[in-house]
């Protein structure tokens, strides 16, 4: 590969997996939060209210590094990947800039009357500017979603005579059918994050026997959250999405299933290491026909392998997109068992008392960053050689008068600033998550509040 | 229908920097105005509900030119690779800055952030200014359409170019000194006590620099581009801008001595608009020219196609009026002066 391709990828990778990293607890905290503050509306019980709003601190530290390192992303298209903007921007630019107009607004607006503002709103304002704030996040989550679906199936287009795609129907690219799909499973992966730190950091203070009653909130509202998404997550979302990749880009399931050679009652590998020299998995686990019941509903279907496949349209790193699925897979199917083993023990009131399962609560909370990381890496990896699907390669997207030299440099300096970002963050949230759940201290030190505070007071 | 957009992207740039320019312009500021931990909470306060939305004009500005100018978006952010880079490194670490500082009270970690988001915010005032000076000037496009500038070369305008030279650089001077100018009114309008008092002042210092450097810029930028004024002789409506720039210069003179600084906000809100705007009116319909003057990228060989554009004008309009009431409702809500010791932290 060539090396300022290699690295043009690797900046995208970084900055964009980093990223990720804080919007999808954003995402899932702020439907979480809507739900407590609703309950907390409904049945006017101060300790959901106090629950709300120590989730809105943590949520506000971590919007704080979803706002900064987002930021790049949208200039990156056009600063390191310039000749796929041109070709593309008459159609992408479209969500791209709706997710600006629509959604960034509406989020950034209502953000400091959400964090800060419920001493001076009335109860059903304040709650209202909770469901801006999820509304916001939750639309430039399909905003982005709709651009990617563009790029793995483009549906809406012309060829404009430049060479350049122009819009050609816009309701046929924003309601992409890979879109719904795709939204519905990332969005459910985001509430399951959100769903797994909150049960977290209950289970965590349950068993330091600190601020038990609202742990137990907690717990219960993150485990019912998370066995809800978590099964979503395999029926109907995942499931439809590989009917999908099946359809559209079968190499790519040959490849993410590391199913070298086609055949018919195509076995489902459970592990196994691709070994591409002899195009063969090496100690592989894996259930006759049920690769072939999945992707086309018979037992005795024909799957295509990677040999249906002409070499230089395979993923060009099968092992890793391979993995990336697998440990997707292996997580998603983990959440369930242990969020049904904890929504029973819970139907049993046992679950609060329950030690060892308190552990796994807690111990499980960066398994969902890795399995949502690893979902993107599969649908992006497996997106490859292309760019966008079927039309324009990887290797010819890049901006060619931008030197690997050059892209190294800004690669380093941003890997230097997220490395300092990550620290300050962990830091800060370990802060109010020692701190606990009280009220009276409300974050000792918002400057939010402060200014909300002190503008009306001196009105 | 391209023309349309031009306008609309040029708006948008334009309230980007009258807004975020008057939080850049505090930040300016911050360190010698500002001088102990409750003076410095008070600037942070009067900027800190509305800093992130003044940002996401930025974005929403850079969206708008993607969507709209496909080709302008691709050439300029990779052209401009390198600065474009480093004002993301400021704008991430001025964001940490304002943010987390108030998470921990401790001198040393105020300190460390105070410094972090002072001097971002300087060096952002002057790489803005740098990079509407390389527009100004025109860059180094060939006929594939793309260019890459290093970030100097050697600050001459003869050969290759760089993004610093001595003219950029005159227009990054221009940019800091008008925008410390414009936060300084800000902080005075929001602020009273010893702090007013020294905003005041500093936007006091300012006035002469500002108009030192805005005569000097013009006429460097007639001097290195005599056709700038061409669109202005063609069409008598482009006298506005002169006649409005001068005018809230005057305004801004006058109005600052006499503590009404609002009024001096909103002329040197007026100030920044109008050059902006008056930029754009000598350039259009170039939106970014080259150096050789054949590979000109214009409105009409970089916008989407017409039925983008339209489809877009359908949207645009209605997310506009939704931002546009975001934004008045929150700025109804944060009217007033910051007060010394208030709050909760």
């Amino acid at each position: 590969m060539e090396s300022a391709l290699l690295i043009h990828r690797l900046h995208f990778a970084f900055t964009a997996t980093f990223h990720y990293l804080f919007p999808q607890l954003t995402m899932g905290l702020a439907l979480l939060i809507v739900v407590l503050k609703t309950i907390g509306l409904r049945r006017n019980d101060p300790l959901y209210h106090q629950a709300a709003r120590f989730w809105a601190k943590i949520f506000g530290i971590n919007f704080v590094l979803g706002v900064v390192t987002g930021i790049p992303m949208e200039f990156q298209f056009g600063t390191n990947w310039s000749i796929f903007s041109r070709f593309a921007g008459g159609v992408i630019g479209q969500t791209l800039a709706m997710e600006g107009m629509f959604a960034f607004f509406l989020e950034s607006a209502f953000l400091g009357l959400f964090l800060y503002g419920e001493k001076r709103l009335s109860p059903k304002t304040h709650w209202l500017s909770a469901v801006a704030v999820f509304v916001g996040s939750w639309l430039s989550g399909y905003f982005i979603i709709a651009t990617d679906a563009f790029m793995q199936h483009p549906v809406g287009y012309v060829t404009a005579a430049d060479g350049s795609l122009q819009l050609a129907s816009f309701w046929h690219f924003v309601l992409n059918p890979w879109a719904g799909w795709q939204y519905a499973h990332n969005m459910g992966g985001a509430a399951i994050t959100g769903a797994f730190i909150m049960t977290s950091v209950g289970a965590f203070y349950l068993l330091s026997g600190k601020w038990t009653a609202h742990a137990r909130i907690f717990v219960k509202a993150g485990v019912i959250a998370g066995c809800l998404f978590s099964i979503l997550q395999i029926f109907p979302t995942g499931d439809r999405q590989g009917k999908m990749v099946t359809d559209l880009q079968p190499v790519t399931l040959a490849a993410m299933e590391g199913l070298f050679q086609g055949q018919t009652e195509a076995p489902l590998l459970i592990v196994g290491q691709p070994n591409e020299q002899q195009g063969k998995i090496d100690n592989p686990i894996a259930i006759p026909g049920v690769l072939s019941m999945l992707t086309y509903r018979r037992w005795n279907a024909n799957v295509r392998g990677l040999d249906a496949f002409p070499k230089q349209d395979w993923p060009d790193n099968v092992p890793l997109l391979y993995y990336s699925y697998h440990i997707m897979v292996g997580l998603g199917t983990f959440f369930v068992a242990i969020m049904v083993v904890a929504l029973l023990l819970l139907w049993r009131d046992r679950l609060f008392h329950a030690k060892w399962m308190l552990w796994i609560l807690m111990l499980a909370a960066p398994f969902p960053y890795i399995a949502n990381t690893a979902g993107w890496m599969t649908a992006e990896l497996g997106r490859q050689p292309w760019l966008v699907y079927g039309l324009m390669r990887t290797e010819d997207g890049y901006s060619k008068l931008v030197s690997a030299g050059n892209s190294m440099f800004t690669l380093l300096g941003f890997m230097g600033i997220y490395v300092v970002l990550g620290i300050l963050g962990l830091f800060l949230l370990w802060r109010e998550i020692e701190h606990g759940p009280v009220d009276g201290h409300e974050s000792a030190s918002n400057l939010y509040s402060a200014t909300l505070y002190s503008a009306t007071e001196a009105r | 229908m391209a023309s349309f957009w031009f306008w609309i992207v040029a708006a948008m740039i334009a309230t980007y920097v009258v807004l975020d320019g008057f939080d850049l312009g505090a930040g300016a500021i911050y360190l010698m105005a500002a001088k102990n931990n409750g003076e410095r909470r008070q600037v942070l306060r009067a900027i800190g509900p509305v800093w992130d939305g003044n940002e996401v004009w930025l974005i929403a500005a850079g969206g708008t030119l993607y969507f709209a100018f496909p080709q302008l978006y691709a050439s300029s952010f990779s052209g401009f690779y390198l600065p474009l880079m480093i004002v993301l490194w400021l704008l991430m670490l001025r964001a940490v800055g304002i943010e987390f500082r108030a998470h921990i009270d401790s001198p040393v970690w105020q300190d460390f952030f105070d410094v972090v988001f002072s001097v971002s915010s300087i060096l952002l005032a002057v790489f803005f200014g740098a990079a509407l000076g390389n527009v100004v000037r025109g860059v180094p496009l060939d006929a594939t359409g793309y260019f890459f500038e290093p970030l100097w070369t050697n600050f001459k305008l003869s050969s290759g170019v760089g993004i610093l030279d001595w003219y950029t650089v005159l227009i990054g001077a221009m940019a800091l000194v008008t925008l410390t100018a414009h936060g300084s009114y800000y902080v005075a309008l929001k602020t009273d006590g010893d702090l007013g008092r020294r905003a005041r002042g500093f936007a006091l210092v300012c006035w002469p620099l500002q108009f030192f450097l805005t005569f000097s810029s013009l006429l460097a930028t007639y001097f290195i581009r005599p056709d700038i004024v061409t669109n202005y002789r063609e069409h008598k409506i482009g006298m506005l801008v002169p006649i409005v720039v001068v005018s809230s210069l005057a305004v801004m003179l006058w109005a600052n001595p006499k503590g009404k600084e609002k009024l001096a906000f909103v002329a040197s809100s007026l100030y920044i608009a109008f050059m902006l705007v008056g930029a754009a009116f000598a350039l259009y319909p170039v939106v970014l020219p080259a150096r050789d003057h054949q590979y000109d990228l214009t409105i009409y060989n970089s916008a989407a196609s017409s039925h983008g554009l339209g489809v877009g004008l359908v949207w645009w309009t209605f997310s506009a009026a939704l931002a546009v009431a975001y934004f008045v409702f929150v700025y109804r809500k944060f009217r007033g002066k910051v007060q010394v010791g208030e709050g909760h932290y």
